[in-house]
């Protein structure tokens, strides 16, 4: 069964059309990274699948209830917004009773639903601090030990570690990791190295359209363009190599940075079987040559500039 | 319903606004028959007020009584709008409604948990008033009717909770306080202007006061049930207006 499918859903605000019949589909049990630029309908997707904010048209499922009709999806879902906001006169202990709370969790069983919650966050000894007084970092893993405190089926993250430091950051993406093989985690964020990092299967969504979806290897493999990068002992030669290569049908583009020649190729067979030989050729001393890993940015680029591109035209 | 309103009253206390409506109904609970009392002493005291003093009649346990209900409806009014213009368009403009209401808490809890616990300080704060103000009413002027005296105050409180719900209502329709602010402002200058005219003035907060004044002096002249159903039906019909705008908004 998928954690949530999404068919066709369409919201705009005013003029501005959030989600243009967005389809989804995220099977149960994967980290499910959520990519798009800025603006491109990410939080506005995950507002509707919790209920806080209703779609045009089109529909949505979560753990196989359809957002909207069922008043069950909440106790099965964890939630955790871009910024989330508590009550700053409550302790971290008192928010996650409150929350517990709500989600009917037996007395004592909340008591040490807490105790682990505040464990996992690293807040055991803030607890009895009052929220108004947390750092960032503190807040937002407060957010995430809420949104885990009922042991949700699906649990929804809205850029969980944008605004953090580097040290935050680490800490926050430990601990989704961690849910993995719990719970099936829907992670929206524009932050590629999140994603790489922990998620297992991509969606990128840009201008409320879903413009690619699948595993995180398979969508390298499909949209990253294969690049070749070739060190050299000799700057100015290299110039003259980037020259002569630009003229070939197999280059698609040629870049050189000091003594490092970077060229985007067509034909991976053809450019390997050339290049190397074409730079002793020209008297260069090649000392390092490699095909370079194309990285989930490139595919995200390449898509989501494509789509601009396509958008011009 | 219980996890909303347990969390509501904790925020009147931590707030400090379950204090702040105590400490301001206490005062002049306690303020207004000493007001009544010694306003022909203070004018007096005022140069050129000695002339003036001699036109005042003698203080009577009626200047306490109206004093007591000048005072309270005005600061009463006061704090229903200020305590409550934030309750709701503040929870959504920071962000806390969305935290809570993501999970499995109904809407209608909240709102009225929020009006519960408003209304649980406004009793109390009444409560302490009152003794307050039959106290020195009694040490002052002499006893009145206990039973009238506790209508008086039961009255007080549907004037209180027309307003404060009212309220409620101008902050769910908005999301900012100073909308809220203004609607609810609002709202209480059309009720006024409702109260100008002789007719539904009577069945509005102005029927509500002059009864309560009556009860609290003994009389039973012009009892004004339908001024209390219309004030009731008010409160209710906020309410009802607050949840079902409530449950269709996005937060």
């Amino acid at each position: 069964m998928s954690a949530i499918r999404i068919e066709t859903l369409k919201k705009s605000f005013g003029k501005f059309c959030a989600l243009d019949g967005l389809s989804l589909t995220v099977e149960d049990g994967t980290v499910f990274g959520f990519l798009g630029p800025n603006g491109a309908g990410k939080t506005t997707t995950l507002r509707i699948l919790t209920g806080l904010a209703h779609a045009d048209s089109g529909s949505a499922w979560v753990d196989g209830l359809e957002v909207g009709k069922s008043p069950e999806i909440p106790a099965r879902i964890g939630y955790l917004p871009e910024e989330p906001a508590f009550y700053p006169w409550m302790t971290g202990i008192e928010t996650l009773e409150t929350m517990g709370q709500i989600h009917r969790i037996e007395k004592a069983e909340r008591r040490r639903r807490v105790d682990e919650m505040l464990e996992m966050a690293g807040l055991t000894e803030a607890g009895k601090r009052r929220v108004g007084g947390y750092s960032r970092g503190m807040r937002q893993r407060l957010g995430l030990a809420q949104a885990l405190i009922h042991r949700p089926q699906v649990l929804l993250l809205d850029e969980p570690a944008s605004a953090l430091d580097p040290a935050g950051r680490k800490d926050v993406l430990g601990m989704i990791e961690g849910m993995r093989g719990q719970c099936t985690v829907f992670m929206s964020t524009h932050i590629l190295a999140d994603v790489a990092r922990i998620c297992d299967t991509v969606a990128i969504i840009d201008r409320g359209k879903l413009v690619a979806n699948a595993r995180r290897e398979d969508l390298i493999a499909r949209y990253a363009i294969p690049m070749l990068a070739l060190e050299a002992d000799d700057g100015d030669r290299l110039n003259q190599l980037a020259v002569e290569v630009r003229r070939l049908g197999w280059a698609r583009a040629v870049v050189v940075e000091g003594k490092r020649l970077t060229v985007t190729v067509n034909d991976l067979a053809a450019a390997q079987r050339e290049l190397l030989g074409r730079a002793v050729n020209a008297g260069l001393v090649v000392t390092h040559y490699e095909q370079v890993k194309p990285s989930l940015e490139d595919v995200f680029l390449r898509i989501v500039e494509n789509g601009k591109e396509s958008r011009q035209l | 319903m219980m996890t909303a309103l347990t969390k509501e009253w904790l925020e009147q206390r931590r707030t400090h606004r379950l204090l702040i409506v105590c400490l301001i109904l206490l005062l002049f609970g306690l303020l207004s028959p000493l007001l009544a009392k010694f306003t022909p002493e203070i004018i007096k005291m005022v140069p050129g007020g000695e002339q003036l003093s001699l036109i005042i009649p003698p203080p009577t346990v009626v200047d306490a009584v109206a004093q007591y209900l000048k005072n309270l409806t005005q600061f009463g009014l006061l704090l229903a709008v200020l305590m409550g213009m934030g309750m709701v368009s503040q929870e959504k403009d920071k962000g806390t409604a969305a935290m809570v209401l993501a999970k499995p808490l109904s809407r209608t809890a909240f709102i009225l948990a929020k009006a519960a616990a408003m209304g649980a300080s406004f009793l109390i704060g009444t409560a302490l008033a009152a003794g307050a103000g039959y106290y020195y009413t009694l040490l002052l002027f002499e006893a009145l009717p206990f039973g009238g005296w506790l209508a008086l105050n039961g009255l007080l409180l549907v004037y209180f909770g027309v307003y404060a719900t009212l309220t409620l209502l101008a902050s769910t329709l908005n999301r900012s306080m100073l909308g809220s602010g203004v609607t609810a402002v609002g709202f209480i200058i059309v009720l006024a202007l409702v109260e100008m005219i002789p007719a539904a003035g009577k069945l509005l907060t102005g029927g509500l006061l002059a009864w309560a004044g009556n009860l609290a002096l003994g009389s039973g002249k012009s009892p004004a049930w339908g001024a209390l159903w219309v004030c009731l039906g008010l409160i209710a019909a906020a309410l009802t207006a607050s949840v079902l705008v409530f449950q269709r908004q996005e937060i």
